[in-house]
């Protein structure tokens, strides 16, 4: 069989995956950059060219700069949050105790669970009158009156990022735990001869082998985490006082709610590139890490 | 094995019932209010286990009487299953061939890695032409067009877990049935896909959790008891007004039932699908 | 492989869309409500029931939504073409609707004695431009309510007629250690904090807009907010209010820890009954207070309308079930959680029995309902006045400085 049959063989099977998302997402993203150039409404009729108006506008609106924070903030925190517990549960999961297997395949529970679920389940218990949270730290006296969590803007995002990192760090956790078993135990086992300290171990020994996994998931977190739209909607909608307005939300706002699909569409763009750029660098990241952890 | 001092055996037991507690205490506070009694919920100091058992809750979101709150309900349960099975079969139809057809040719294997970079967009950035385009087809609030664009975000992930999956297949023993005179097809039906079904249901798992959790799509997309999905029908219990935090945690409860016992079981499956496409990312 | 799924995908859709008008002889409608406040979702399918049963060719299927998705619901569904028949609507959303083609224009449906024996004040409603755009359906404002136990228990004879008696008897209740923060509000960033804002800005006697320019944030608009500042920093007010819809007020007051709250007139034979309200029978309303030398009592309009979308493919239908709703026998009937729009309702011992304080406190409060602004904008501007309310309420700006920025934000 010839190599050139092979190959379009194997563009033949693949093209109706390709047609798919030509149609469904290719298609779509470029009418959102030609949408992006007009004063286009939700429904009804084309609108007119407006040039760069639509970025000029968002980009200088204290709106979006405010919002751009807040995500940043939002994004960097739980990510890292989640990593660094991740890693600490993996590292304790790898460890011999009674009822191991069982915590093991507990840890599929709250990622398991639906994003909307876990979100209501979070706003009922950080309910400032009859929540679960406030009931239990009264009772073990930590607090002395109950507090409106998701009502204080200092609180509500840090709300927010303890029920998005109590959902997600499992994954990481379970994504760790299994290069951890492929660490050799004579390695391991060798370093402990050479009389490395447990933090110098796990530095030099055991990270090499969990930098590649942790690499992947801290990417696919990040970019998960700068699109956040569900877990806010349904526990704050943003607020109080725009504190936990993220960017998406921000784009759902401009084009569903208030109809202006036009410049709905340019900020969506600019969410895309900043996606994009993150992406990108973290590729370059992902690549120097594989290549020194070999 | 090394050996461990008892005080360090006592810290590692402790951080493990630590851990237990921190994964289990809010699933077990979700299904603990689904089961109170209303006054038990909005008592001061709460009270943490009810004093009877109150299951009718579950009875009324599961009724199919006409016109009632369960029937919204169980309608929302309806579209989310059909929804997530439609896409999830597409999705497997595209990336059998797809997958297979990387794995063996890696030369177009570019192309699977920019369908996979889609991941990265934003779906606000589709959003609007998705929803103008969808209302010109007609095929707004349907779950054949949200099924359409759950395709899209299931596809690359069922494709890269499928790949993953046919590279583990070596191509000899594709190569002696060819040699035998199995035609292509043939050769696939009976030798690769039987070897490649582990993979296949693992994939369509993954699948069906993802479809099942989408809610921004749903939101924009689905307006009432046609298409309307579970997440969107939580979301709107969840919206402040309803003052019955149990029925809200009945429904939760009731929509992480089946991503739960798929989690459970598939466990291994799961985490090695998920760890596969990590080390090789 | 795909070829076959979309001709199965397109064929299905093909199929469901030719199938459906032709499989039943009958209209099938498509309602969408809000879920809780003014008429439980309990009574609007009984209501709904009843109007299928009397006309059995018509099938209405009911959506409920949360207030906060009301708007978006409705202005989504216009791009699907087998979107709602029917909306419920607010008073603010007609200017918007009517501009952009929403809703149809149902002047030629409304008769002689829809004009005659409906309260003016209900008109306002579903009017814009000297058009009607649908019929009213929920004839609403804020009133206050009282815990008459806790009010009783702090030696206090009447309730507040003004918003700085509210102030000085919440005082009282608080130094006798009866609750610690009495009064309730919705000041969620929502809505219903615009709302509960409105009703001080009727007390004071300010004006949203002058001359379709932003006038809030001076006068009377200005007082409201700081009048609402003033409370939450003196502590009379719950800190949580911040995050309430109107639900948890009501919770809040039905489990006996409010003294005061500002809500709808659903809240009062819902807190009066004994199965899950602790205040059952205690429970007092009057109309929102006034300002001392400005206002007797103060009122917002929280009305709300039932209307045809410009996309229903079945508007005969869909006003014939509006009628119903609408009509004085069927508001009669389900006067317990929302007050009929009819004017002779009122006199109707069948209404008013059991709830002669409500009656009373309507008649004062429906007189004095104030207009939130008529823009198609509303919703920006609603937004950018949520946004000033919240950073006042938390400090983090003056209300003057927060109530301008809003003006400039507001898009008009």
């Amino acid at each position: 069989m010839s190599s050139t049959w092979m190959t379009t063989r194997a563009w033949l099977l693949m093209l109706p995956l390709l047609v798919v998302m030509v149609a469904v997402i290719g298609w779509p993203l470029v009418d959102t950059v030609g949408l992006s150039f007009t004063d286009a409404k939700l429904v009804g009729t084309g609108g007119n060219y407006v040039g760069f108006d639509n970025y000029t506008n968002m980009l200088s609106s204290s709106n979006f700069s405010r919002t751009l924070v807040t995500t940043t903030l939002f994004a960097v925190i739980s990510v890292a949050a989640e990593m660094v517990i991740g890693v600490l549960a993996a590292l304790l999961l790898n460890q011999q105790f009674h009822g191991r297997a069982i915590l093991r395949a507990l840890m599929i529970l709250p990622w398991a669970l639906p994003t909307v679920v876990n979100a209501t389940l979070w706003r009922l218990i950080y309910n400032p009158e009859y929540g679960a949270l406030n009931a239990a730290l009264t009772q073990l006296n930590l607090i002395d009156a109950y507090r409106s969590w998701l009502g204080e803007p200092g609180t509500a995002l840090v709300a927010l990022i303890v029920a998005d990192c109590w959902k997600n760090f499992p994954l990481v956790a379970l994504i760790a735990l299994a290069a951890l078993q492929a660490v050799p135990r004579d390695i391991t086992a060798a370093s402990l001869v050479d009389g490395a300290g447990p933090f110098n171990r796990f530095r030099f020994v055991i990270l090499p082998y969990l930098a590649g996994p942790l690499m992947v998931a801290l990417v696919l977190r990040t970019i998960e985490a700068f699109k956040v739209f569900d877990i806010i909607w349904v526990m704050t909608r943003g607020g109080p006082a725009n504190s936990t307005r993220t960017l998406s939300i921000l784009v759902y706002q401009e084009a569903f709610s208030f109809q202006r699909a036009g410049s709905g569409a340019s900020l969506a763009l600019i969410v895309t590139l900043l996606v994009t750029v993150l992406a990108v660098a973290y590729a370059a990241l992902v690549r120097k890490t594989a290549g020194s952890a070999a | 094995m090394e050996r461990r001092s008892p005080a360090f055996t006592i810290f590692i037991h402790g951080c493990a019932l630590l851990l237990a507690a921190i994964i289990l205490a809010p699933i077990a506070w979700l299904f603990i209010m689904s089961i109170s009694p209303a006054a038990d919920l909005a008592a001061k100091p709460l009270r943490w286990w009810p004093q009877a058992a109150d299951f009718s809750r579950y009875q009324t979101l599961l009724s199919t009487a006409e016109n009632s709150a369960g029937a919204a309900f169980t309608s929302s349960l309806r579209n989310s299953l059909e929804i997530a099975g439609m896409a999830t079969l597409a999705a497997l139809a595209l990336a059998i061939p797809a997958g297979w057809a990387v794995s063996r040719t890696p030369a177009i294997g570019w192309s699977l890695s920019m369908v996979i970079a889609t991941y990265m967009l934003p779906p606000v950035a589709l959003a609007v032409p998705l929803y103008m385009g969808l209302s010109h087809l007609g095929l707004l609030n349907n779950v054949f067009g949200l099924a359409l664009v759950y395709l899209t975000i299931l596809a690359p992930f069922t494709t890269w877990l499928m790949k993953s999956g046919f590279d583990s297949i070596p191509r000899e023993i594709e190569a002696a049935a060819m040699i035998d005179g199995a035609g292509l097809f043939q050769t696939l039906r009976i030798i690769t896909l039987p070897l490649a079904a582990p993979v296949m249901a693992t994939s369509a798992l993954f699948a069906v959790l993802l479809a099942w959790d989408e809610f921004f799509y749903a939101l924009l997309f689905t307006s009432d008891q046609r298409a309307k999905t579970l997440t969107v029908a939580i979301a709107d219990l969840a919206g402040g007004r309803v003052s019955d935090y149990g029925l809200i945690a009945t429904a939760g409860v009731l929509a992480a039932l089946p991503p739960v016992l798929i989690g459970l079981v598939m466990q291994r499956a799961l985490i090695s699908g998920l760890t596969s496409g990590g080390v090789k990312g | 492989m795909l070829k076959t799924i979309t001709k199965t995908l397109v064929g299905a859709v093909f199929a469901g869309g030719l199938l459906v008008p032709h499989a039943f002889a009958e209209t099938t409608l498509n309602a969408l409500f809000m879920a809780q406040a003014a008429y439980s979702e309990a009574d609007v399918r009984a209501m709904t029931d009843a109007f299928t049963k009397a006309n059995p060719d018509v099938k209405v299927n009911l959506e409920f939504v949360p207030y906060e998705g009301l708007h978006d619901k409705t202005v989504l569904a216009q791009g699907s073409g087998g979107g709602y028949d029917v909306v419920l609507f607010d008073v603010i959303w007609p200017a918007e609707y009517a501009t952009n083609k929403v809703l149809v224009d149902v002047s030629s449906k409304i008769t002689d004695d829809m004009k005659k024996g409906v309260l003016p004040g209900a008109w306002t409603t579903v009017q814009y431009d000297g058009k009607y755009y649908g019929m009213p359906w929920i004839l609403d404002t804020k009133y206050l309510f009282y815990n008459k136990d806790i009010l009783e228990k702090a030696g206090i004879k009447t309730p507040p007629k003004t918003w700085e008696e509210l102030g000085a008897q919440a005082k009282i209740i608080q130094d006798k250690g009866l609750l610690k923060t009495p009064i309730a509000w919705s000041w969620s960033q929502a809505e219903a904090a615009i709302c509960d804002y409105t009703t001080l800005v009727s007390a004071y006697g300010g004006d949203f807009l002058k001359d379709g320019k932003p006038d809030f944030q001076n006068g009377g608009g200005l007082s409201a907010l700081k009048y609402m500042v003033d409370s939450y920093k003196s502590g009379l007010t719950n800190p949580n209010s911040k995050e309430f819809l109107e639900e948890d007020v009501r919770k809040v007051f039905e489990n006996g820890d409010a003294a005061f709250a500002l809500n709808w007139t659903y809240m009062y034979n819902m807190a009066n009954d004994p199965k899950d309200s602790k205040v059952a029978g205690k429970v007092g309303v009057v109309p929102a207070p006034g300002v001392t030398g400005i206002s007797e009592v103060s009122a917002v309009n929280g009305s709300m309308g039932l209307g045809v979308t410009a996309v229903s493919k079945h508007p005969d239908e869909a006003w014939k079930y509006i009628e119903y709703m609408t009509s004085q026998a069927t508001q009669n009937q389900y006067a317990k959680l929302s007050l009929p729009i009819w004017a002779s309702s009122y006199d109707d011992p069948a209404v008013t029995k059991g709830q002669e304080e409500l009656i009373a406190a309507a008649k004062q409060g429906l007189a004095a309902m104030y207009p939130r602004p008529t823009t198609p904008k509303y919703q920006e501007l609603s937004t950018a006045l949520q946004q000033a309310i919240q950073e006042s309420l938390l400090g983090q700006s003056s209300p003057e400085d927060a109530l301008t920025t809003a003006a400039k934000n507001s898009g008009l």
